[in-house]
């Protein structure tokens, strides 16, 4: 795979297999990927934050996990795929910088986290494998094709999840 | 002013004096501490959205260092200072005398190290805006973490960079000898805070 669709911060693709999909260097963001491996499609959303509370900012639902899983899901059901095939990966959430005497720095990775997965367990997607936490970043590559997601970071082998 | 979208040309250029008057400030420390003539021209300041200041950090994946910083008292934020490559070894070089070729290199001595630069060169920069708007800013102590540019400034970005998708970036060029090097510095104060640091500057917004 050496062309893959490039989802950026807060954006979100859906690929035929054997497109692949990537996205460059999540810090505490989160990348969702779902694949209907019968009908050979993947998605992969990249969220910035948990929920959207400002009601006012609803020019991009890909920024949070409440509103951009669903949006992504319900996309990949127009375009044939069934709710009950899908399954989930997920990876980032880290928390890259810690700073003493100010724990609330730092900790939306986590909240991400926490967020994604009770979205997809609200959307009844089988969470099937993780990467997430601790205080690097990580480039991931999703294979339509095979389900296979696959995590790069600086100084680590890489991860085939 | 509610974000950073409705700065405009004054408020940039009282930004671009805040970076100037601090990265002087900075410099200054730099030098005295690698006992070396550091120079510097005007920093650049822009407004960018993530996207932008990631290119113009060589891009998501390259690695760099981040020292985060974050401030209280009469104004509140955080400041993300990135250093590229050429700049820490510049830096480890002329304090420790050691030759950095790879990040993953990196020892812890040469770290804490970093950090003390970082800590100390955040320092100048924030009490020289403090003695100048006559406010109180204390800084905390730094967090620091090597790794691809992208993931350390979504972290800070989204945490901080409040209801508008940009940071406050401020690009610094040092000349040392025949050599030029580059530091960012991104400044991210809530937004109240902003307000404040532009009338500590006698803006009325």
């Amino acid at each position: 795979m050496s062309d893959e669709l490039n989802v950026g911060i807060a954006d979100m693709k859906i690929a035929y297999s054997p497109k692949g999909l990537i996205s460059y260097a999540l810090g505490s963001c989160v990348g969702i990927c779902i694949v209907d491996q019968v009908k050979k499609v993947a998605g992969m959303v990249h969220i910035m934050l948990p929920t959207n509370n400002n009601v006012s900012d609803k020019n991009n639902v890909f920024k949070y996990a409440d509103t951009g899983i669903p949006e992504m899901v319900k996309q990949m059901e127009l375009m044939g795929c069934m709710r009950s095939r899908m399954i989930a990966k997920i990876a980032g959430g880290a928390r890259m910088f810690e700073i003493k005497g100010n724990s609330s720095i730092g900790n939306i990775g986590e909240r991400n986290t926490i967020a994604t997965k009770e979205v997809l367990s609200k959307l009844n997607i089988k969470l099937i494998a993780q990467d997430v936490g601790a205080n690097y970043g990580r480039t991931i590559i999703f294979d339509s094709d095979t389900g296979n997601l696959t995590i790069k970071s600086f100084a680590k082998n890489i991860k085939i999840i | 002013m509610f974000s950073y979208n409705e700065l405009n040309e004054m408020h940039i250029d009282v930004l671009k004096e805040i970076g100037n008057i601090g990265a002087g400030n900075a410099a200054t420390s730099l030098s005295q501490m690698l006992s070396k003539r550091i120079d510097m021209n005007v920093p650049e300041v822009s407004i960018l959205n993530y996207d932008d200041a990631i290119q113009s950090i060589g891009g998501a994946e390259n690695v760099v260092v981040g020292i985060l910083v974050s401030f209280d008292g009469d104004i509140e934020g955080v400041i993300l200072f990135l250093l590229k490559k050429e700049f820490v070894h510049l830096i480890l070089n002329s304090l420790m005398g050691t030759e950095l070729s790879k990040f993953e290199d990196i020892s812890e001595m040469e770290l804490s190290a970093l950090s003390e630069i970082g800590n100390i060169m955040v320092s100048s920069y924030v009490n020289s805006i403090a003695t100048l708007t006559n406010m109180k800013i204390d800084i905390s102590v730094p967090g620091l973490n090597i790794d691809m540019a992208g993931a350390l400034l979504d972290a800070v970005a989204v945490e901080f960079a409040e209801a508008a998708d940009k940071v406050i970036f401020i690009k610094e060029k040092y000349f040392y000898g025949e050599e030029t090097v580059y530091s960012n510095m991104l400044l991210l104060p809530n937004m109240s805070s902003l307000n404040i640091l532009l009338k500590g500057f006698g803006i009325e917004i």
